[in-house]
């Protein structure tokens, strides 16, 4: 039985570690996947602030393409399956927490109001497609590895357990929220991942800011905004005594890793927090092979976390640490609210 | 005992005699509810907007209100009032980073995150706002997304910064040359394979949407 996946832009290049540790993962927990064919970008946050109707219909292409690639075969999942299999909607698994809101967003809206679906449809018409709100399901990666698999496959094939390995257990934003179809534990204190990481044999941080946000986009339109979200968060998991903390999103994993440094240096701090996806720490603990994993391509180095549990990568396989920044180099001109923020 | 007394003193009215009648009142204001209708309308599904009591949970649990010019409920009075020109220039949309914390909290179901995309359309059709910033970054997304139906970080950053940024250019070059030597980012974008299918339903959305 294979399930669809929407991949998403982020997994095809900066957060290809993601993509990589998950094809690595499948075939130990028995997951099968296969990718939606020729599918385009959701827009992220971006497009829908632009225009609505072309942002719901650039979506919506998305899920006619599900739908149409789904009932042309016998063997993808379906929901309720295993209780009664006829009829129920075709499962779309997305990894990404803006895909998932997104393509959730528009299957709701869509069945909600009438007039949007007259109008997404007329649109997608313009292409030869059609959509018709609810025929595909559209699940979080972590919703069918904890609801689908279930969490004694997950430990079964637990090779390396992740004992004395401190984690601290990131939701981000999108994905426990609004929650259309109330799947989650709770919108805003889930703990779907936490039961997950327990299971690779982790010590799981009871992390009070796993929901909250990481900055989304402001690191590009008002970065001292994202700069302090971030802080936020590297800050609370390091107090929490946490090695390294994992994610299920690629904006946060972006925000969080690649931002680490510049948020170092707006603040005056040295946080050296990694940020891996839970699928690499699944498998780490599978025993599989850390670059085959995309270990090495996050911005702070998370050798010295999975050292601590002996798990040693070799040297010639890292890439090189980065130089660190002199503290006392030339002048850099400063903006008036940078100065006061970096020296309080 | 004690009841008794109170029951046999008349009753005290305060200045009784010594002020004249009020004023007959103004009539009530009439406030114009067009703007607030056109909000509702341009959102997709049910926003629920009409229900906000003002109770200010949204602000409250807001990570970016701090940084907003109006507190999301302060907004809503706004649209409420009528206060097109002032709404649709106020940074508060542009500031929302669609983390829905407002939106599960809020007591009246208000669906505020998507109420916010649709003033940050509605800034963009009329032009209006203080910073471009925010709409530009949007805009070259969508640029990158109508050309190659995918996203495309490399060319996405390279255009942004050099606009907006041009000083934070050489901050953050380096650590673009880190993702790129890492293998996280594309030297060149994307594209689909059915281009111009996506881009015929994205016209037609577009005529639909002009239409309205």
């Amino acid at each position: 039985m294979k399930y669809l996946l929407y991949p998403g832009c982020s997994m095809e290049r900066f957060s290809r570690p993601y993509k990589d540790s998950l094809l690595a993962i499948c075939q130990h927990i028995g997951l099968e996947l296969e990718e939606v064919d020729d599918w385009n970008c959701c827009g992220a946050t971006e497009y829908i602030a632009v225009s609505l109707l072309p942002a719901y219909s650039l979506i919506a292409r998305n899920l006619a393409l599900a739908q149409q690639q789904a009932s042309s075969g016998p063997d993808y999942h379906r929901a309720g399956d295993g209780r009664n299999s006829r009829g129920g909607a075709y499962t779309l698994i997305a990894p990404c927490s803006a895909c998932y809101l997104n393509l959730s967003k528009t299957d709701h809206y869509m069945g909600e109001s009438p007039i949007l679906n007259e109008k997404v449809n007329q649109a997608l018409a313009a292409g030869g497609l059609h959509y018709t709100p609810g025929t595909v399901e559209i699940r979080h990666l972590l919703d069918i590895i904890v609801n689908e698999i279930g969490l004694e496959a997950v430990r079964k094939a637990v090779v390396r357990p992740l004992t004395g390995l401190r984690v601290a257990p990131y939701y981000g934003c999108m994905t426990p929220r609004p929650d259309y179809k109330k799947r989650w534990s709770n919108p805003e204190y889930p703990t779907e991942l936490d039961r997950l990481l327990k299971a690779l044999g982790a010590e799981v941080v009871d992390f009070p800011l796993k929901t909250h946000c990481c900055g989304g986009h402001m690191t590009q339109i008002s970065p001292p905004v994202a700069y302090e979200l971030i802080r936020r968060l590297v800050h609370a998991a390091a107090q929490y005594g946490a090695d390294l903390l994992a994610t299920i999103c690629p904006m946060c994993q972006l925000n969080l890793d690649v931002y680490q440094g510049e948020m170092n240096r707006y603040f005056d701090t040295t946080y050296r927090m990694p940020i891996l996806f839970f699928t690499q720490l699944m498998g780490v603990a599978y025993g599989l092979e850390l670059k085959a994993l995309g270990l090495g391509q996050e911005l702070v180095d998370a050798r010295p976390a999975l050292a601590k549990i002996g798990v040693e990568m070799p040297a010639a396989e890292a890439a090189p640490a980065r130089r660190p920044r002199k503290k006392e180099g030339l002048p850099m001109p400063r903006m008036p609210g940078e100065e006061e923020m970096s020296h309080d | 005992m004690d009841t008794a007394t109170v029951e046999t003193q008349p009753p005290r009215v305060r200045g009784e005699g010594e002020r004249p009648p009020l004023p007959p009142l103004p009539p009530p204001p009439v406030v114009d509810l067009g703007f607030l209708k056109e909000v509702v309308e341009a959102t997709a599904g049910v926003s629920r907007l009409e229900m906000c009591i003002q109770c200010g949970t949204c602000g409250g649990s807001c990570p970016s209100a701090a940084d907003m010019d109006h507190t999301p409920r302060q907004l809503f009075a706004m649209v409420r009032a009528g206060l097109r020109d002032e709404v649709l220039r106020s940074n508060t949309p542009w500031f929302c980073v669609s983390c829905y914390h407002c939106v599960v909290r809020c007591p009246q179901g208000v669906h505020i995150t998507d109420i916010m995309y649709t003033l940050k359309s509605m800034a963009i059709r009329a032009g209006y706002y203080k910073d471009a910033t925010a709409p530009d970054f949007a805009k070259t997304f969508v640029y990158y997304v109508e050309n190659y139906g995918r996203s495309f970080e490399l060319g996405l950053a390279t255009r942004f910064y050099l606009r907006h940024h041009p000083l934070r250019v050489p901050g953050i070059a380096p650590l673009g040359l880190d993702m790129l030597v890492k293998g996280r980012i594309d030297l060149t974008p994307r594209r689909i394979k059915h281009m111009d299918q996506l881009k015929a339903i994205l016209a037609r959305a577009a005529e639909l949407e002009a239409a309205q």
